[in-house]
């Protein structure tokens, strides 16, 4: 085989949100660099089933390592949003108080905010919280309005990383997952089940798994404990009963659970937060719905009137410790990015821009790139146009005019364009999240054997995850 | 932009879609499109590649893909023009809708609108059935694709969920794939079907008993990383919970109205049905929008469909050269254990009906309930139901329409 020899100078280590960042910022320099990911697709943990909410990180622990990256993030990502073509809405979130003690906390959080530098968190009268939220339910007691809380797509921001980075010379390694470490003559050489490559520094962002990678360092300074988090998704027709994200407000005893309007124009309930041991664990209980159903029953119960278009439960990287496990060892060539909890979708830019740092403290060399090419990436949210709504795209190529996926509309044209594409969907569920093809309200009993049909044409019958053998 | 100007839009070409526009032809009705966002015209028929169809309308018995071709073929002989792969995205107002074609964007201003939009089950979220999301889970219809239209293999092992009719076209259609069904279950304690139901004997000899079934059992876990590899089943009646291994599971009926075009369009829905609000012209709320077939309430056969298409045909037509439009709309609220019932409202003073019945279902089976239909506390009309079976609608006739005073609403009970 052809660079078996090979010797990368950065080797990353999880396919996130956040390794996806921290690769896209590797490719603006002059370095070999290769992205290792475990599974089939980029972004298939925690990355995948979130609340996808774009944080301010008003609520941060102030002066934590968290709170400054997403502070430092938060602005990056104003940058980055519009020019890369990510779906996100500027709605902002209310904090709504319930009883007597989420009203007491309000003024607390509102220092908090001013403290961490969000200083146009202001409170809102009970009048002011019913004329931005008229239909959640009535008994509110008053409020807190976070301007900066948006929306954002949390399928498109790491595809929209590993794009850049493959663009920009970065080797991507699916099903490659790393279970065996050695160094010698400065190098290190990570092997699995799909390989193994040669790479003078290691960066572990391996999110559910970053412990472990960890302790193969040599390292025992955290654990991760899954915590699922499980949604429900409501149906489009749902959108309009929500104008911010509705977020809950904190107290000593519960954390309690949001309504939020998403990118795709569904309505979003959840998360629940369940500690587990099984870093697999994705499914969906009978006693997390409910939780769920009764919740949303008491912010705004016409929403539980509106069909549901989806389910689905992820889990966050949380650990023993409050804030980000961030660690670099210049000596063994190894940086930590473990412990990223809840909010790496927010804070991934920062955090890839302080890894940049601590990498250049080390000895490796770090020089820019006069160029660094970007593609802007297709666009599946609800604010701005699609291509079926295009007459010039139909008519440049008429597969943007044939809607393959009825519930999302989606074309032909882009579902050939994410086979086709520098990180290409080569599973039916990766060409769910590139396309939203089959996410919609029926879940594929329209659409669903139409498109297992182009993915098997498209991709020349070899993947084995998709119906392709003939009865 | 294309800018198209008819008579009658009708969106949908389906069972209803086609026999109205026949129906409208026959009329003399000048201009009429229908438009589909299928690749061909013809409906869910075309996915039951059994036979059954078209007794009542076109009183023979055809495949679904033959009977879709029937409606077609006469379809080619008309001045009908049908635009397939097109699919409506919106209302630009009233009476213009947007749509999107393989040519390019394009409006439709029509006089008269007819909503034909048909129905679907709900997907397993919808249900709230919990666990992993792996491969395998399909509804009826999804499977039909696979299976009729692709020659796709999907598995070996099935579970039906459901015990309705449409549970038993899964049966047949699995078999087609070569995928043994190895249990059907219930949250009824027996099948929602008819005594001797005649298409069963058409598909296959007893069928009704062809394949083990568990009653008042409900799904409640999925088990399976990539593919299915069980469910676990709960007997709601003694909470014991049980395994099955299959890499297949069925999700059949619970019908939805694809009613979103009607609620884009600010069409007012029945809360029952979940479909629009129709009287017995299927006339909706919207002046100039008309309602029919599965859209009114979920799947019935598609011979009632076609039935149902033919009948709004003459409410369209009057309302063409005569103007003629709702006034003095009642209300038909119902009390539990009815379902639903369809038509949902009564003109009052002017009466018609689909097939000259109402349709309702009720929640759990039952024996000699009488019916009652009540208005301000005066009783209209009663009659016992000897028996009757939840999923499967149930008759009633319209005489009693004749007695309603004033616009205060109906109400109908069972008791």
């Amino acid at each position: 085989m052809k660079n078996e020899n090979k010797i990368y100078d950065v080797a990353v280590i999880g396919g996130g949100v956040v390794g996806t960042a921290i690769a896209q910022e590797l490719s603006k320099y002059h370095l070999e660099t290769v992205l290792l990911e475990a599974k089939a697709d980029i972004g298939t943990g925690t990355s995948k089933a979130n609340t996808a909410i774009w944080h301010t990180g008003f609520d941060a622990k102030t002066g934590s390592l968290e709170q400054r990256l997403l502070s430092r993030s938060y602005k990056l990502l104003l940058d980055y949003v519009p020019k890369f073509g990510i779906p996100h809405e500027k709605h902002g979130a209310v904090l709504i108080a319930w009883n007597e003690d989420q009203l007491n906390s309000l003024n607390g959080i509102l220092e908090k905010a001013h403290n961490n530098g969000v200083t146009d968190v202001h409170l809102l009268t009970v009048d002011e919280v019913y004329e931005r939220e008229p239909n959640v339910n009535s008994g509110a007691l008053g409020g807190l309005m976070v301007p900066g809380e948006f929306i954002i797509c949390p399928f498109t921001v790491p595809l929209s990383y590993a794009t850049q980075a493959v663009l920009n010379g970065v080797e991507l390694k699916l099903n490659f997952p790393i279970t065996e470490l050695a160094k010698e003559n400065g190098a290190y050489t990570l092997s699995g089940s799909g390989g193994s490559v040669k790479s003078k520094y290691v960066i572990n962002a391996a999110g559910l798994n970053s412990d472990v990678i960890d302790r193969m360092f040599g390292f025992d300074r955290f654990t991760v404990t899954p915590r699922r988090g499980e949604l429900i998704v409501f149906d489009k027709l749902a959108r309009n009963l929500v104008n911010h994200v509705l977020l809950p407000v904190p107290t000593a005893i519960t954390k309690g659970v949001l309504v939020s309007p998403t990118v795709f124009g569904n309505i979003m309930l959840g998360p629940t937060a369940e500690d587990l041991t099984d870093k697999e664990a994705t499914n969906t209980s009978a006693e997390g719905l409910k939780f769920l159903w009764k919740k949303g029953e008491g912010i705004i119960s016409q929403l539980l009137d509106e069909e549901i278009t989806s389910t689905y439960a992820g889990l966050r990287a949380a650990t023993e410790h409050s804030d980000y496990q961030i660690y670099s060892h210049p000596d063994k060539q190894y940086i930590c990015v473990g412990g990223i909890r809840s909010t790496g979708l927010s804070s991934s830019l920062g955090i890839a821009e302080y890894v940049l740092e601590l990498l250049s403290e080390t000895e490796i060399n770090l020089e820019k790139k006069d160029d660094f090419k970007t593609v802007k990436m297709p666009y599946i949210g609800q604010a701005e146009k699609r291509p079926y709504e295009s007459e010039e795209l139909i008519e440049s190529n008429s597969d943007y005019g044939k809607i393959v996926c009825h519930c999302e509309r989606v074309t032909l044209g882009e579902i050939k364009d994410a086979i086709h594409s520098p990180v290409p969907a080569k599973t039916l569920e990766g060409l769910r999240r590139r396309t939203r093809a089959m996410q919609g309200r029926c879940q594929g009993f329209y659409c669903s054997a139409d498109v297992n049909e182009i993915f098997v044409s498209e991709t020349e019958n070899e993947n084995t995850e998709a119906f392709n053998e003939k009865i | 932009m294309k800018k198209y100007n008819t008579d009658v839009l009708i969106i949908g070409a389906g069972p209803a879609g086609m026999a109205a526009a026949l129906e409208l032809s026959r009329l003399k009705v000048d201009k009429i499109i229908i438009i589909d966002r299928d690749i061909k015209a013809g409906g869910l028929p075309h996915l039951t590649n059994h036979t059954g169809f078209g007794m009542r309308d076109i009183h023979r018995v055809l495949s679904g893909p033959a009977y879709a071709n029937f409606y077609i073929k006469k379809i080619k002989d008309t001045t009908i023009e049908i635009f397939t792969g097109t699919t409506v995205t919106g209302w630009k107002n009233e009476n213009t809708l947007n749509i999107t074609t393989p040519s390019g964007l394009g409006t439709i201003t029509a006089k008269a609108i007819l909503l034909v939009t048909g129905c679907r089950e709900r997907p397993r979220s919808a249900r709230l059935i919990p666990g992993s999301r792996p491969k395998g889970i399909f509804n009826t219809g999804s499977l039909q694709d696979f299976v009729h239209n692709y020659k796709r293999a999907i598995g070996k092992k099935a579970v039906i969920i459901g015990a309705e009719l449409v549970s038993y076209s899964a049966i047949h259609t699995l078999r087609k794939a070569g995928c043994k069904p190895i249990l059907m279950t219930t949250e009824f304690d027996k099948p929602q079907v008819p005594f001797n139901y005649l298409p069963f004997k058409w598909w296959s000899s007893n069928l009704l008993n062809s394949v083990p079934l568990e009653v008042n059992t409900k799904i409640s876990d999925i088990f399976g990383k990539k593919r299915v590899e069980g469910i676990e089943l709960t007997n709601i009646k003694t909470g014991d919970k049980k395994r099955v291994d299959c890499d297949v599971v069925i999700l059949t009926g619970d019908w939805i109205p694809d009613h979103e075009m009607a609620r884009l369009g600010g069409i007012e829905i029945n809360e029952n049905t979940k479909g629009p609000i129709v009287d017995g012209y299927l006339r909706t709320s919207n002046r100039g929008v008309f309602a029919a077939g599965n859209l009114l309430r979920g799947a019935e056969p598609s011979d009632i469909a076609a039935l149902e298409g033919k009948h709004v045909a003459k409410s369209i037509y009057d309302y063409l050269k005569k103007d003629t439009w709702h006034q003095k709309r009642v209300k038909i609220n119902i009390d539990d254990p009815i379902q639903w019932i369809s038509p949902n409202a009564v003109e009052l003073g002017s009466y018609d009906l689909p097939l000259n019945r109402f349709l309702f279902r009720v929640k759990d089976f039952m024996k000699n309930k009488t019916l009652e239909i009540r208005q301000d506390k005066e009783l209209l009309f009663s009659k016992t139901y000897k028996k009757i079976i939840p999923n499967y609608s149930q008759k009633l006739s319209g005489e009693w329409q004749d007695k309603i005073k004033g616009v205060s609403p109906i109400t109908l009970t069972l008791k």
